[in-house]
């Protein structure tokens, strides 16, 4: 691999861009299969390519015994977490573990500050605000810690809009219930509610904030790699 | 800390920008039951140190053998592992399946390059 390639594979990953890489697996050679089909390319091969990363799965892709290696590296899930509190420190560093861009949101900057974060995007707006801008999509979730209808509220109405993958709320069920109703009151509808997990988190018996934190980014791992779960049982 | 795509990719860079020789291993076929998914990769320099995984440990010590010679100046080439050799407990896969590994070479920037 030439070093300008590797580069540019870092930089993308570091940019959170997708990046496709095609290796000619009799002698080596590499392009990234955004440029053009280059010289020497059997062209079909290079758009049989194409439909591969479309798909976005890495493979070997074939024609005859032209074997191309195609190596999608897609962009990071994102988790965004609003509320800088204690278990939030811990959730954002086994999010950063497991390869999540992790951007905290609270416009309490006491909470919100870097001694607190070291190395962790902070968002220190209101939350309704902070989450537009944040532009929700497919590979977000979005985890409300803040137990303050204020903040958690008009988070959680926003990412009910959008397309995260995943939405939790803090909270115990009794809180939960509350929530709802409240949100209810706000117009959101029966649908969107039951997309909410509350309480948030695998039931670990979780105590300290380690380990609330663990039994969110376990939940959060579970419905990235299986999908939406049924709701659980009341407690 | 656990290495995830982007430190497999940046330690390679980081190795070579201390001067030293660096490959490259990725996973490109899976047959079966396989430890790690398609695209996985592992990072090799000339000493021996490596970062990431290919495998569960089943058959690094055979790909880093195969880099060690491939930084040396040998081609870039492709390694298969199974279980059904005599050579299966040093580098084959416990669990059954098969994989295949592509290993290649970093090459330095030449001036003026990247």
């Amino acid at each position: 691999m030439k070093r300008a390639l590797l580069d540019a594979l870092i930089a993308a990953h570091a940019d959170n861009r997708p990046a496709v890489l095609a290796t000619d697996l009799d002698g080596g050679e590499q392009y990234l299969l955004d440029d053009p089909c280059p010289p020497g390319m059997d062209p079909e091969l290079h758009r049989e390519a194409l439909a591969r990363a479309a798909r976005g799965k890495s493979g070997v892709a074939s024609r005859g015994e032209r074997q191309l290696f195609v190596h999608v590296l897609s962009p990071r899930p994102r988790l965004v977490i609003v509320g800088a509190v204690h278990i939030a420190q811990g959730l954002a560093q086994m999010a950063m573990m497991h390869d999540y861009e992790v951007v905290i949101v609270d416009p309490r900057k006491g909470f919100a500050s870097p001694e607190r974060f070291a190395g962790v995007r902070l968002v220190t707006e209101w939350p309704d605000r902070a989450l537009q801008e944040l532009k929700l999509d497919g590979r977000t979730a979005v985890v409300t810690l803040t137990h303050e209808p204020k903040l958690d509220d008009p988070a959680l109405t926003r990412a009910l809009a959008s397309e995260a993958f995943f939405v939790g709320a803090l909270g115990s069920t009794r809180t939960q219930h509350k929530r709802l109703e409240r949100l209810r009151q706000h117009g959101l509808e029966e649908a969107a509610l039951a997309r909410i997990r509350g309480p948030v988190g695998l039931p670990l018996g979780s105590i300290t904030p380690a380990e609330i934190a663990t039994s969110i980014m376990a939940e959060i791992v579970q419905w990235r790699r299986r999908g939406p779960q049924p709701a659980r049982a009341p407690a | 800390m656990i290495a995830d795509e982007r430190s497999v990719l940046a330690q390679a860079a980081a190795w070579q920008d201390e001067g030293l020789g660096v490959a490259l291993a990725t996973v490109i076929q899976t047959w079966g039951s396989s430890p790690r998914p398609v695209g996985s990769q592992l990072a090799i320099n000339e000493r021996g140190t490596f970062q990431g995984s290919v495998s569960g440990g089943c058959v690094e010590a055979a790909v880093i053998k195969a880099a060690l010679e491939i930084i040396e100046g040998a081609p870039a080439r492709r390694l298969d592992f199974g279980v059904s050799d005599d050579d299966a407990w040093s580098v084959g896969l416990p669990c059954g399946g098969r994989i295949s590994v592509f290993v290649e070479r970093v090459e330095p920037a030449r001036d003026g390059e990247g």
